[in-house]
């Protein structure tokens, strides 16, 4: 069994828990071990970098060093997290272990194979758009993603488990991110246009890989219907959720039940739950 | 101003400490406004991203720190990576959200810096940030109070919500990096 480290940071211990248990529940069938590590702090994402350098460094810097003690592989799945310890590591330069963004890990050929091996139900039949936002493609010298204004790697993931992802315009296009809380003005006019144009592309669902991501577009929909009038119930999945159901993990409905705008209607409507 | 005199570092001290503190070639810059097209949060700038860096230019560093763009960029890094001159636009906004506040004075936005020292002092109290304590936190400052608690029923229905602080045993290790960094900044 192979082992990593696991950095799960504040989002998946909250509101984004179906994020940390999906990711928890696919390594878990792909035989990969998460070792949570211990004492870990915030990183800091974003207000830290935001407001004072050293700071930010700081805090993402007291994880890597655990990290690095611990010398294994370093899983982390929010995006802001792992843009903070990318930008860490390359501020401190020390020599360390690799830090990996979820959806990164999951899109290497080998894991992508073994969860060929393992699919029980692919998804044949749902149409999605993936939705990578901005911390997973940029600033490409700390993600290494060479096509960062139209990345395919989460794609190719998704055809792996037999989904449909559709082109569209939006994939990198930002959410409105730290803003949700006090300038929901700006999210909702951002995260309107993202589900105004994957609803143009005629889809189930959007696949993200950010909690913040996640939380924007799926929490603003129902004011975004009574402000316009227009419809808006996209489902907003994680991927690692629907690796699992296309895996047949048995938690599946939990964690698609803690969603706003709920994803079973569609699943099921294609005859995948 | 006499011919042949040259601008001295008491005009326009502002353009090298950005310089030097962002680690970016501003200079280069020559205005193709690239960085403001693809910006999408654009509209709600009262400066553009391109003229930020023109006034930094001119060393206008009242107008820079004193401006609502600098509280309004997501940080999204679409402007740096579509530069010709790998400007790193996105990284100079968060040198000028320093400096704004190591300079004290009045902000161009009230509630993003609010958010963020909210933010900050969450963690230097947990050492992780607990949502609830910060929405209540944020709550207070802001005077919102009713805004999205029906959001926060629903979520909080799913399970989403957390009631307790999440534990954590290194709350003096955090309190200590914070000291070190706020005895930086004054000294």
């Amino acid at each position: 069994m192979k082992e990593v480290s696991y950095y799960p940071g504040c989002s998946l211990h909250g509101t984004a828990r179906e994020y940390d248990e999906s990711c928890r529940g696919v390594s878990d069938l792909l035989g990969i071990k998460l070792s949570e590590l211990k004492d870990w702090n915030c990183c800091g994402a974003s207000s830290a970098h935001c407001t004072d350098k050293d700071l930010s460094i700081a805090l993402a810097g007291r994880n890597l060093d655990i990290a690095n003690k611990g010398g294994r592989e370093l899983l982390v799945p929010c995006v802001a997290c792992f843009s903070r310890l990318k930008a860490a590591e390359a501020e401190t330069e020390k020599e360390g272990v690799p830090i990996r963004y979820a959806l990164d890990f999951f899109s290497d050929e080998p894991v992508i194979e073994e969860i060929k091996k393992r699919l029980v139900r692919p998804l044949s039949g749902l149409k999605i758009v993936c939705y990578y936002g901005c911390l997973a493609v940029r600033p490409p010298q700390l993600t290494g993603v060479k096509e960062y204004e139209n990345p395919q790697h989460m794609d190719k993931l998704m055809g792996a488990i037999g989904a449909e992802p559709l082109p569209w315009s939006y994939k990198t296009d930002c959410c409105g991110s730290s803003l949700m809380l006090v300038r929901t003005d700006i999210v909702k006019k951002l995260t309107g246009r993202i589900l105004s144009m994957a609803r143009e592309a005629e889809v189930d669902c959007i696949v993200v890989g950010c909690p913040i991501c996640q939380a924007n577009l799926d929490t603003r929909q129902g004011e975004l219907a009574s402000e316009t009038g227009e419809t808006y119930d996209l489902p907003i999945i994680y991927f690692t959720e629907l690796i699992g159901l296309a895996l047949g993990h048995r938690d599946v409905k939990k964690w698609l039940s803690r969603h706003i705008v709920d994803p079973v209607k569609v699943l099921s409507a294609r005859g995948l739950i | 101003m006499k011919p042949g005199e040259e601008i001295g570092e008491r005009e326009n001290s502002f353009l090298p400490k950005v310089v030097n503190a962002s680690g970016e070639t501003i200079d280069s810059c020559y205005q193709c406004r690239k960085c403001s097209a693809g910006c999408p949060v654009a509209y709600a700038m009262d400066i553009l991203p391109h003229q930020i860096i023109r006034h930094i230019q001119y060393g206008h560093r009242e107008k820079v720190l004193s401006c609502r763009t600098i509280w309004i960029c997501a940080s999204c890094y679409t402007c740096g990576v579509r530069c010709p001159n790998k400007v790193n636009i996105a990284g100079i906004m968060d040198t000028l959200r320093n400096m704004a506040i190591n300079a004290g004075g009045k902000f161009g936005e009230k509630n993003v810096p609010v958010f963020h020292s909210v933010f900050l002092d969450a963690i230097k109290k947990g050492g992780r940030v607990y949502e609830l304590g910060l929405i209540v936190q944020l709550k207070a400052k802001t005077r919102e109070f009713l805004k999205d608690t029906a959001l926060g029923w629903k979520m909080f229905r799913r399970g989403k919500i957390r009631l307790l602080p999440p534990p954590f045993s290194s709350k003096k290790e955090i309190r200590e990096i914070f000291n070190v960094c706020e005895k930086g900044k004054r000294g």
